[in-house]
């Protein structure tokens, strides 16, 4: 039965059911138990599973991003919390020297499957050290699987599926799609990592957008519709593996692209999303492909810098008509 | 030692100081004037004033995330102060920090941190560097008891004690790492044993009296400066508000009400007001009027903030990386 929930709680649902069915899948962050997370993302959790399965870790991200590894080689399924993006930096060593490739160094022996759920976005006015959005860099990294829902429902079947997967995953959610609402189904469904979705049909313009670019871009194009410019939009759903082929379909259709994403602009998802589509489909295009994401500054604390900062409609409007005008 | 009675007039006058600017930051935080996050510092103001107190204007201090006492305390304006919790272009990092960020070279305040346990090594390093260019500069290093379980603190420690290096590091132990109690984040009671581990000296004080704190942090800057090495000092005390403003039952979902009211018996500033009294050091009239004249500079200084400008938009993209010719 479908009903309207947020995105904080279809993860917590997806969680509470992959705990439910399997004993290895325990949980492990800072200030996740009574807490409840500090996004209430694992709110009610300790209650039912107890203080052995929904672990308040100390202030340690290499300590328990590593016992994640060890844990996850030797049979269990652990699901991580690193509060902010931005503290996985302290973990990365275990990130990139170790969870990532010990299956392939190992030639294939030992599997270290662990999710490792993180957030990013800016726009809570918490400056250059609690917003970032370098979820592309997890992207570079052979060996991780990287997944990014924009809603409820991606959500809440991506979280079932990457404590299913036998990869290690890093879960970037936004923090600005928390309380977002959405349709979800109260049984357990995943979906397949690498497949995009078409979240709205359009014959004119593609966007390939992410997270809350996602939203942001729906808005614009119901706007945009009014005038006749009809916009489709692909949401990846997973940056690793990509859905090459949705978004190729898309830009075949359309002939014009713009790719928005809220990490930085250069080396992005978007950069790469650009590469991919020049590479397979640079003679379907009509116009160059644009890219709308974050300046490449830090984060600033200001609120009309932190706005000028976050890409928005102010960003993609433009854009989008500047892509028009090529016929 | 017995401490001046000018010098208990300055520790008052500093955590008074520090007292009103933050409960002024409660009001201003309610009516929606300081975005992004406030983590207030009431009732740990002890430690700040002691162990500052005992430096020089050229002695350097690293920061946290719940800085605002340690930057009043090391001679931090409060005008630039108040301006950087608005977020505009007069305030201390021209608006692009806020109140996690504070920073000013010219009285060694080495910034405030994001990052539990980000301060650590840096105040190693700036040790280090009084080493190399043949200063007898000190630096004292605030950090959490929930960021002395990340690996910084004992990387920082190893390092500062095998170099000999001139560093006060200053746990301010209040009993918790946002919802997570001591004894649930470390299995040792004392925070100050662990400097047995790194053979330098470790000693507890009660983080509520600021004479306490002055003495003991006046005997490990002498030492350092004495180039004798560092010193581990734990302070124990407590924050009266929730993590961060904006928790509605300021940290009543992990701790009691007795348990705050407690502590707040054993206010560090009424006690300190007590003694000054009591022994006629100085005249209650006294201690009225400097309330008033410490408001009246808080007055201004929310004047100040209040009528600058936010940034302009070119300040995004400024400061990213130094220009040629910039001092
Ligand atoms: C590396 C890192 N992990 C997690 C956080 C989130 N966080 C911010 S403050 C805090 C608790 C810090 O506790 P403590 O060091 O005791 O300082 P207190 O807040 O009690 O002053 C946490 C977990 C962070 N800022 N940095």
């Amino acid at each position: 039965m479908m009903r309207m929930i947020t995105y904080a709680q279809a993860l917590n649902e997806a969680l509470r059911e992959c705990m439910r069915q399997d004993e290895k899948v325990v949980l492990l962050g800072e200030d996740i138990g009574r807490y409840g997370g500090i996004f209430q993302v694992s709110a009610g959790l300790l209650d039912e599973f107890g203080p052995q399965r929904v672990m308040d870790t100390p202030i340690s991200e290499a300590g328990f991003v590593g016992a994640c590894v060890g844990a996850a080689l030797t049979g269990m399924r652990p699901v991580a919390e690193i509060m902010f993006i931005d503290f996985s930096t302290v973990a990365m060593d275990m990130i990139i020297n170790q969870m990532a490739k010990m299956h392939y160094m190992f030639g294939g022996r030992g599997r270290v499957p662990m999710v490792l759920r993180v957030n990013i976005g800016a726009g809570r006015g918490t400056a250059a050290q609690h917003s970032q959005s370098f979820h592309a860099l997890f992207m570079h990294i052979p060996g991780l699987l990287v997944a990014a829902p924009s809603t409820a429902y991606d959500a809440k079947g991506l979280m079932i599926e990457a404590i299913r997967n036998d990869n290690p995953v890093i879960f970037v959610e936004h923090k600005k799609l928390y309380n977002e609402k959405g349709p979800v189904p109260e049984e357990s469904y995943t979906i397949p990592f690498g497949q995009a979705e078409v979240k709205r049909e359009g014959k004119d313009l593609t966007i390939v957008a992410t997270h809350a670019m996602v939203v942001r871009s729906l808005g614009i194009a119901e706007a945009l519709a009014r005038e006749g410019i009809e916009i489709e939009i692909v949401d990846p759903r997973t940056l690793t593996p990509l859905d090459k082929g949705t978004i190729l379909d898309s830009v075949k259709k359309t002939g014009r692209l713009l790719v928005a994403d809220e990490g930085h602009k250069t080396c992005g998802v978007a950069a790469e999303i650009s590469a991919m589509v020049a590479e397979e489909a640079l003679y379907y295009l009509k116009a160059p492909v644009l890219r709308v994401c974050s300046p490449d500054t830090p984060v600033p604390f200001s609120p009309p810098l932190e706005k000028a900062f976050i890409p928005d409609e102010k960003d993609l409007l433009p854009a989008i008509r500047h892509l028009m005008e090529y016929v | 030692m017995d401490i001046k009675n000018d010098r208990l007039c300055g520790l008052y006058t500093t955590m008074l100081k520090i007292r009103l600017f933050e409960e002024r930051i409660i009001d201003l935080y309610a009516r929606g004037m300081v975005p992004g996050l406030a983590h207030l510092y009431i009732g740990e103001e002890a430690v700040a004033a002691g162990v500052c107190a005992t430096l020089r204007e050229d002695d350097y201090i690293t920061s946290t995330h719940r800085g605002h006492g340690h930057v009043i305390a090391k001679g931090a304006e409060l005008n630039p102060m108040m301006a950087e919790l608005f977020g505009k272009k007069s305030g201390y990092c021209k608006g692009k920090g806020g109140s996690m960020h504070i920073a000013d070279m010219a009285i060694g305040i080495l910034g405030a941190n994001g990052i539990a346990g980000g301060g650590l090594p840096i105040a190693v390093g700036a040790g280090m560097s009084a080493k190399w260019r043949g200063t007898d500069q000190v630096t004292a290093c605030f950090f959490g008891d929930g960021s002395s379980n990340n690996g910084t603190f004992h990387e920082s420690l190893n390092l500062a004690s095998l170099h000999k290096l001139p560093v006060v590091f200053v746990c301010e132990n209040n009993g918790y790492g946002i919802s997570v109690s001591q004894e649930m984040h470390q299995p040792i009671k004392d925070i100050a044993i662990r400097a047995i581990g790194f053979d330098m000296p470790g000693v507890v004080v009660d983080g509520n009296d600021v004479i306490e704190v002055y003495k003991e942090a006046e005997k490990a800057v002498r030492r350092a400066r004495a180039k004798e090495g560092p010193t581990l000092i734990e302070c124990k005390t407590y924050r009266w508000r929730g993590h961060h403003e904006g928790d509605p039952n300021q940290g009543g979902r992990y701790r009691t009400k007795e348990e705050i009211e407690a502590w707040k018996e054993k206010d560090p500033i009424k006690r300190l007001a007590q003694k000054l009294i009591v022994e006629k050091i100085i005249l209650k009239k006294r201690l009225t009027a400097l309330e008033q004249e410490i408001n009246e500079e808080i007055d201004r200084a929310v004047d100040f903030a209040d009528k600058s400008a936010f940034p302009a938009m070119e300040a995004l993209y400024e400061d990213v990386y130094v220009q040629e010719g910039e001092k």
